[in-house]
């Protein structure tokens, strides 16, 4: 077993263990459920909806390389500057270096997955550059020197306590346990540091290739002003966030705001076409908008796959897993947690590394009744185990599946290893749990039922005789 | 070979193998390659799929009231620009105003003429820290969007990109006119106004900032304004 697989399983077992974390995020996810379903009632049809969003996508994906020029082509029309980054080191070192030429002193950042993705905070750490997450969840983990708990909830796993704790021993505020104080103290943080930035980095949830825009969503109005006051603006894109048309927006933002956050609309949905344009009072002067692969492509190459490009990153599959409300968001390691990150961080950060996080379900199929773009997501969790298994196959597992195909075709063989069987119970319960128990992985979780004294075979001859 | 060209040529080789069609894997044929149908299949328009809207502006008008108390938003129809002025003199002596962020425009000439308090103007750019100290900012915008109780504001219609999000109030002079019924449609009239000249910056505002990131209790102005009022005049 690998480190990454160790690591999942022992947090696995502790977070499970932990029926408070349990409970916490049972009670967080109920409000979700009740206003998801309610704005999703207002559809005219959800289903409708739902198809539409996932042609549009498939659409965009698989024509990808006209897409993404139409959109590159009139970004820089506008006098953006758009660097094309083929890896995550590409990415890092362009930023860095634009932080560097322009002399930058302090950074604000809105959330940002792609950013997470890249570890771009810690490449501008390293080279000198402070970086302030503005999103009030994403300040929170920040602060708490952690990664984000879910890709769009990034602070779900805390209590107003433990936020009031945090802000008390870094910032020095009074303690309180009033969401809205605790609100208003990152607020005035916030604003001395939106004032002094002279950089603004920020994500994309789309980007239009018809106009050449980036359309940010977001409810605070933190993305807002950290791409309306520094003089540079720098947004991190996946290549998959393409849309083919500026009119898909009227689908896809009340469709990302209804099962991102059970909202009819969030409260900013903005977009940005280029820095300042002669005649506009404010903006950056420079706006560069920087396009990642990292291994996106090697997704794109598998057709069994690509739907999983059509993701729109509104956490629903997370929400809605029976495994994730129960490991937690943070025994993943994964930047993208739940469902959709067990699919994709293998192709991101290579199978064999990752394909246990595949095996971490219960096939349920509730993240792909949820999920807004269709995406058919615990099939793909199947394809890859079969994929891992295709290309290391476990042959011990082989063997056993062999031996016991060969047990199951020939009766005589099968009599005689249930007879077997009843012997060697008795003498298991006497070890039962201790480590001479051959099957102690099975029944440390599970009874095993005892074998019933005389087989079907048998009872049914007794009964013919008689 | 530049970064474009290797990016590019990626994916066009990982796209010479075709992906099944959705509208293909829900005839449970997950299989059936993609012909010329999928190709040019153009997706439908999105109006038929997403929540209702009346087909009058009385109806529209209804529906955004409707959308923007939901929202938590000061909304109000106003019979003339008078009664406008009135309801943001009110705004100011209430909030205690001492200085207000606006632009130049019809409207908000009309209205900041009468209020008689400290200005910012945007227009010809402005100190931040001038801006951040207002009690409030005064703006016009692109259109108001029944479906979904939106403001659409732009960098020409709202003075810029910070005006409609750095003060604590942001008061919003529309008319009625300037009512469409969905996002489509106001996608549609950025489309048709701008052409290829785009502003840099246009967004849809629904309601004052909020976040639900401190155990998922709604508290509204996070960043950005805590009171949304939205006037509509005639």
């Amino acid at each position: 077993m690998n480190v990454h697989a160790k690591e999942f399983n022992e947090s696995a077992r502790r977070y499970t263990a932990d029926l408070h974390h349990r409970g916490w995020i049972q009670k967080a996810l109920d409000g979700y459920y009740a206003k998801r379903d309610e704005f999703k009632s207002r559809f005219q049809s959800w289903p409708g909806a739902r198809n539409l969003a996932a042609e549009t996508k498939w659409e965009a994906i698989n024509h990808l390389d006209r897409y993404l020029d139409e959109f590159v082509s009139r970004l820089e029309a506008r006098g953006t500057k758009v660097f094309w980054a083929p890896g995550a080191q590409e990415a890092r070192d362009y930023i860095v270096g634009v932080a560097r030429q322009h002399q930058v002193r302090s950074i604000i950042k809105s959330k940002s997955m792609t950013a997470e993705e890249i570890h771009l905070n810690d490449a501008l750490g390293k080279e000198g550059f402070e970086v302030v997450e503005s999103d009030l969840g994403e300040y929170i983990v920040q602060l708490r020197d952690e990664p984000p708990y879910h890709l769009v909830f990034p602070a779900m796993h805390l209590t107003r306590q433990q936020i009031s704790d945090l802000f008390h021993d870094k910032l020095g505020s009074e303690p309180t346990n009033n969401p809205e104080d605790l609100t208003m103290v990152a607020r005035r943080v916030m604003r001395r540091k939106y004032c002094a930035a002279d950089m603004g980095i920020s994500g994309a949830n789309f980007a239009i290739a018809e106009t050449g825009m980036i359309s940010i969503t977001e409810n605070e109005g933190n993305a807002r002003l950290t791409t309306s006051l520094p003089r540079i603006h720098v947004a991190l894109v996946g290549i998959e966030k393409v849309l083919p048309r500026l009119s898909d927006l009227a689908l896809f933002l009340p469709m990302l705001a209804t099962t991102g956050a059970g909202q009819s609309i969030t409260c900013y949905n903005t977009l940005y076409g280029g820095p300042r344009q002669p005649g506009e009072p404010d903006g950056p002067e420079e706006f560069h908008v920087v396009l990642l692969d990292n291994r996106r492509t090697g997704l794109l190459a598998d057709a069994e796959q690509r739907d999983a490009l059509h993701c729109i990153r509104c956490g629903a599959c997370l929400n809605v897993c029976p495994i994730f409300k129960n490991v937690g968001g943070h025994s993943y390691g994964t930047v993208y947690q739940g469902p959709i990150g067990s699919v994709i961080t293998p192709h991101l950060r290579g199978l064999q590394d990752w394909k246990h996080l595949s095996q971490a379900s219960s096939l349920c199929g509730a993240c792909s009744e949820t999920c807004p773009v269709e995406i058919n997501l615990h099939h793909h969790l199947l394809h890859n185990r079969r994929n891992a298994v295709r290309a290391h196959p476990a042959l011990l597992e082989k063997l056993i599946q062999a031996g016991f195909v060969l047990m199951m075709c020939r009766p005589a063989l099968y009599q005689f290893a249930a007879s077997v069987g009843r012997i060697a119970q008795p003498l298991q319960r006497l070890v039962g749990g201790t480590i001479l128990d051959p099957l102690r992985a099975w029944t440390k979780t599970r009874s095993f039922p005892p074998l019933a004294k005389k087989s079907f075979r048998e009872l049914w001859r007794e009964r013919q005789t008689t | 070979m530049t970064n474009r060209e290797i990016i590019l040529g990626r994916i066009r080789e990982a796209l010479k193998v075709p992906a099944p069609h959705p509208a293909f894997q829900e005839l449970g044929r997950a299989d059936l390659p993609v012909g010329p149908d999928a190709r040019q299949r153009v997706p439908t328009a999105p109006q038929k799929w997403l929540p209702p809207v009346g087909k009058t502006l009385e109806d529209q008008i209804e529906l955004f009231r409707q959308n923007t108390e939901a929202l938590k938003v000061d909304f109000h129809v106003c019979a003339n620009v008078s009664e406008a002025i009135q309801h943001v003199k009110k705004l100011a002596a209430e909030g205690g105003w001492k200085k207000v962020g606006r632009h130049r425009g019809e409207l908000t000439d009309a209205v900041a003429r009468e209020l008689s308090l400290a200005e910012v103007q945007t227009d010809r750019g402005y100190a931040v820290t001038d801006l951040e100290s207002c009690d409030a900012g005064l703006t016009e915008c692109e259109a108001l969007v029944a479906q979904t109780g939106s403001v659409m504001v732009s960098a020409p219609s709202a003075g810029g990109r910070a005006l409609s999000v750095l003060p604590p109030h942001h008061v919003v002079l529309a008319r009625r006119s300037q009512m469409v019924p969905d996002l489509t449609a106001a996608l549609q009239h950025v489309q048709e106004k701008f052409k290829d000249k785009f502003p840099s910056f246009i967004s849809f505002i629904s309601g004052p900032s909020r976040t639900g990131d401190i155990e998922r209790i709604l508290v509204l102005g996070a960043h950005g304004p805590k009171k949304l009022t939205i006037l509509l005049l005639p």
